[in-house]
């Protein structure tokens, strides 16, 4: 598919586009951007043995942006025919706050993105309903096969078809399709009035052959069910400082927490991160590299090209470390005179552009997984997580645990109720002495969400041992 | 922001509600004619307008109109949802027709269905949820302005900022079904809110403040330099915040962590949560579960709230709602699918985003205030925390285990003696719940979901 078909399929010509970016493009206005969207969702869902609910949403809209200096005007509709587009671009270019365009700009240079990382026929990606019920349906019975005690399971299919394409001021018409769908169950197990959650899923860019491939929808539900069995005997979680072990994969979640958003640009060039001003300091002990980067295949945080039509890449956020860059979008990048890294995203074409991490990861060390834990008198054993968060400003983060156990005399050993740990981000990754040979990315099931816009990411991490963090739990 | 959720309803210039009653009715008909033994559709639109200042200086500008529509069908006892924000004719005769055949695929649900005629409101009041007021754009970024230029003139320690926000939305909803039910309502919002930075010169560490006010009147918001102020002295309160030891102690929650507490109890008494034995507070209608200080009400009909409306995402009428009445659960919140599954009539708090079936959400769902002052409860505390701030989400709703990010104040001697972040509150909400010892006089609606001061006995505070 070339770009002008995929600019067609708005009803919108080239010669439009250009016409709007013209209009613009003012005498003060540095940039300029058209983001074309069009989606279509899709989702069942399924609870007490029944797929109850099929939905199907379809949006489509246009999203029109002009930057000046540190101000950003942007107006969108969904609506999108020549006069829509001039009433966007008016609004917009309003920050402006000078005479109507004279300017022209650049003949739009086609492209393709660099890379193809999720080639997904429509018509796979596209399934029909009774396929998606029969996925669901085994998954029910897979859960309730694993343990008597299973008494509910709750899972669901969704699925996104993104068509976008960009065009800007500075000569770029650049079209991308974007699959991404997601699979999630949660059970509740019960034995003696007793109660327990336990939730698993996974994902990606990919089609629908990716969840039966090797029965993976039936392996997820297992660990769905088996998360629940695990807590119903779980005890109640320890209070206070103690080493930490996180296990490999979604745990990684740290990272995107504790440093990720502190070094997206804006905070930066803003001043207002707890990492302002610490780029070539040790942030981290020696151990830790982390990267966040947007081009692995088929992986849910990844992008043929960001929301600004930049090419995504692999960063390197920290260097044995060392802290080493920022996450950047077009206007962060011109304001802080630094390089773009393909991180400018938005949640659909009705949000401003923000930079925003894509999947981000600490590479493998060396260690041996067991000998991590065999180095821990007491502590937590950590291996999945339900969500966290971060005040960015005093670098304060938090994470919660789902399943967790106690390490004693460096065993795992007992269950233990979920519990919240809280940390200082720039300080935390100093506390980091172990980095295991194990390196895991999730299974592709993140939502980021900041300024209330949520973008699929991902996060990844190998076996590591945190030396000291506090642990929110309930005994001394 | 509660802002968000006020964009559902949404209001044209261009387009009268006749214009979009007759829509409903041709989609109603179009989906009989597919096959659908019952239908309902929702439209919303809507327009916003808001602006950002950062230092003194516009930093973002957002206009945008919007307009949406949502079908549910049944087909007999299968249903499915759609929704579009393509309002072509051909678009969306697809998309009637492809919900049609969405629903044939999916299985059936002996308790699904629209509520019964006979429940759908008959009154709809006019509940004052609408301002027609258009404030251009230089009136908005000067009201932001003022905000923030009031957040730096307070103190000199507030150093930075991450900007004001100044948001005006207004839009519509109309709801029509089968049964011949139509209604719609108008409603509209005001806010401001206000981030500045407050740092120490001496160990250059910096602390975020948040203040701000929602308003459906424009007329009704305070001034922009008091929510400026107020967002300034809570960012400089909590400069030099250190740990402290891990320890059982009283916990004072203030009104924004206590109103996150009652949004705790909200969820646990939603219809889906319960039928889906995935709330702690199963089967415990008629039950105290918590103590006789708390009388709990969601009343829906709350002239001027920002979660009023004269009927439910399904058009059953809303109304005032007896949640907890003394510490007993006299009821639960449900919808018509969540009330069959509980074997009770609906409460009228069906929520609907545009595109998918109805929820439960509250209204004004808020926690009747007490006769203490705030002071007064953080003096009765020897040693204990004033929480001020809450992050994370480490709250599990089928077993009520809580264990939260918190920051506030340390108390000593009934005093607030110095800032504290770093640590983490832990208990279990059943607990909790029964331990709240006083409850403030201080009640004030800033969003859905309100509650006073309250002081729980004892929690489990983690630092170091």
């Amino acid at each position: 598919m070339t770009e002008a078909v995929q600019l067609a399929t708005f009803g919108v010509t080239e010669a439009d586009a250009r016409h709007v970016l013209d209009r613009l493009s003012t005498r003060d206005v540095d940039y300029a951007d058209l983001y074309f969207e069009s989606r279509v969702a899709e989702s069942v869902s399924m609870e007490e043995g029944i797929v109850k609910r099929a939905a199907k949403s379809i949006s489509q809209g246009v999203g029109v942006r002009a930057t000046v200096g540190e101000k950003t005007g942007f107006a969108y509709s969904d609506d999108l025919t020549k006069k829509d587009l001039e009433l966007a671009a008016d609004t917009a270019r309003y920050i402006a706050d000078s005479p109507k365009g004279t300017r022209t700009v650049p003949v739009p240079v086609h492209r393709r993105p660099a890379h193809d990382l999720y080639p997904v026929d429509r018509a796979k990606a596209e399934v029909a309903t009774p396929e998606r019920v029969a996925l669901l349906n085994e998954i029910d019975a897979e859960a309730r096969r694993y343990d008597p005690r299973i008494k509910n399971v709750m899972a669901s299919f969704n699925t996104e078809y993104k068509v976008v394409v960009v065009a800007t001021s500075d000569g770029v018409l650049v079209a991308d399709i974007q699959p991404l769908s997601r699979l999630q169950i949660s059970c509740i197990a019960e034995e003696d009035g007793n109660r327990q959650i336990g939730s698993f899923g996974g994902g990606g860019r990919v089609g629908f052959e990716f969840y039966r491939d090797r029965n993976r929808h039936l392996e997820y539900a297992r660990e769905a069910a088996r998360e629940a069995i695990v807590n119903l005997s779980a005890v109640e979680a320890p209070a206070g400082v103690m080493p930490v072990v996180l296990a490999s994969g979604w745990p990684g979640i740290l990272l995107h927490e504790a440093i990720g958003h502190g070094l997206e640009a804006d905070f930066n060039r803003k001043k207002t991160s707890a990492f302002s001003n610490l780029i070539g300091q040790r942030v981290a002990s020696e151990v830790c590299t982390i990267v966040d980067d947007g081009t692995l295949p088929f992986r849910r945080g990844s992008l043929n090209m960001d929301d600004e039509g930049t090419p995504t890449g692999r960063t390197i956020l920290i260097e044995k470390g060392i802290l080493r860059g920022y996450l950047t979008d077009k206007l962060n990048a011109r304001l802080m005179g630094i390089g773009l890294t393909g991180n400018g995203r938005r949640e659909s074409y009705q949000s401003v552009v923000l930079p925003r991490m894509t999947n981000t990861f600490m590479l493998a060390g060396e260690s041996d997984p067991q000998d991590i834990i065999r180095s821990v008198k007491r502590g937590l054993y950590a291996v999945s997580f339900g969500g966290g968060q971060v005040d960015i400003t005093n670098g304060k983060f938090v994470f919660s645990a789902s399943e967790a156990y106690l390490i004693e005399d460096g065993k795992v050993t007992r269950p233990v109720k979920g519990a919240t740990l809280i940390g200082n981000g720039p300080e935390i990754l100093k506390k980091v002495s172990m980095v295991g040979h194990d390196l895991k990315l999730d299974n592709g099931i993140g939502t980021c969400g900041k300024d209330g816009q949520s973008v699929p990411v991902g996060v990844g991490l190998p076996t590591i041992k945190v030396d000291e963090i506090t642990v929110g739990g309930t005994q001394r | 922001m509660e802002l968000r959720s006020e964009l559902q309803s949404g209001r044209s210039a261009t387009e009268s509600d006749g214009d979009y009653a007759r829509l409903a009715a041709d989609i109603l008909s179009r989906a009989k004619a597919c096959g659908a033994t019952e239908a309902d559709v929702v439209v919303a639109d809507g327009q916003t307008l808001s602006v950002q200042v950062r230092v003194g200086a516009v930093d973002r500008l957002t206009k945008a109109r919007e307009k949406r529509l949502g079908l549910r069908v049944f087909v007999g006892k299968r249903s499915a949802t759609s929704s579009t924000s393509d309002f072509s004719k051909e678009s969306l005769e697809r998309l009637v027709s492809e919900t049609c055949t969405l629903a044939k695929t999916v299985v059936e649900d002996p308790t699904s269905g629209l509520p019964e005629a006979n429940q759908m409101a008959t009154d709809l009041p006019d509940l004052d949820l609408y301002d027609g007021t258009v404030l251009s754009t230089e009136n908005q970024i000067e009201w932001a302005k003022r905000g923030e230029a009031a957040a730096f003139a307070a103190d000199e320690r507030v150093t930075n900022s991450e900007g004001a926000e100044f948001e005006s939305s207004s839009g519509r909803v109309i709801l029509a079904n089968s049964h011949g039910f139509i209604g719609s309502y108008n409603g509209s919002s005001f806010s401001l809110s206000v981030s500045p930075i407050a740092s120490d010169a001496r160990t250059g560490s910096m602390q975020r403040g948040v203040w701000y006010e929602v308003q459906r009147k424009f007329a009704r918001l305070a001034s922009a330099e008091s929510i400026g102020r107020e967002a300034a002295r809570r960012a400089v309160r909590r400069l030099g915040a250190r740990r402290v030891a891990t320890k059982r102690v009283p916990v004072v929650f203030d009104q924004e962590t206590a109103g996150s507490l009652l949004a705790n109890l909200c969820s646990a008494v939603s219809g889906y949560g319960l039928y889906k034995r995935a709330s702690f507070l199963l089967d415990q209608l008629g039950r105290t579960i918590a103590s006789d200080l708390i009388t709990v009400y969601d009343d829906g009909r709350m002239v001027g709230g920002l979660g009023s409306r004269p009927f439910d995402g399904e058009g059953v009428a809303t109304r005032k709602n007896t949640i907890v009445e003394r510490g007993v659960l006299t009821s639960y919140l449900l919808d018509t699918y969540s009330g069959k599954k509980m074997g009770l009539p609906s409460t009228g708090n069906a929520s609907r985003s545009v595109g998918e079936s109805p929820s439960v959400g509250p209204t004004n769902f808020y926690l009747v205030p007490g006769t203490k002052t705030p002071e007064q409860i953080i003096g009765s505390v020897k040693e204990g925390l004033y929480l001020t701030e809450l992050i994370g989400f480490g709250i599990n709703m089928v077993t009520g285990d809580y264990s939260r990010g918190a920051s506030g104040f340390w108390i000593e001697n009934g005093e607030l003696a110095f800032p504290v972040e770093e640590i983490t509150i832990a208990g279990n909400l059943k607990q909790m719940l029964k331990d709240i010892e006083m409850v403030g006089n201080d009640l004030v609606f800033r969003g859905r979901v309100a509650s006073p001061t309250v002081k729980i006995a004892e929690m489990m505070v983690a630092g170091n």
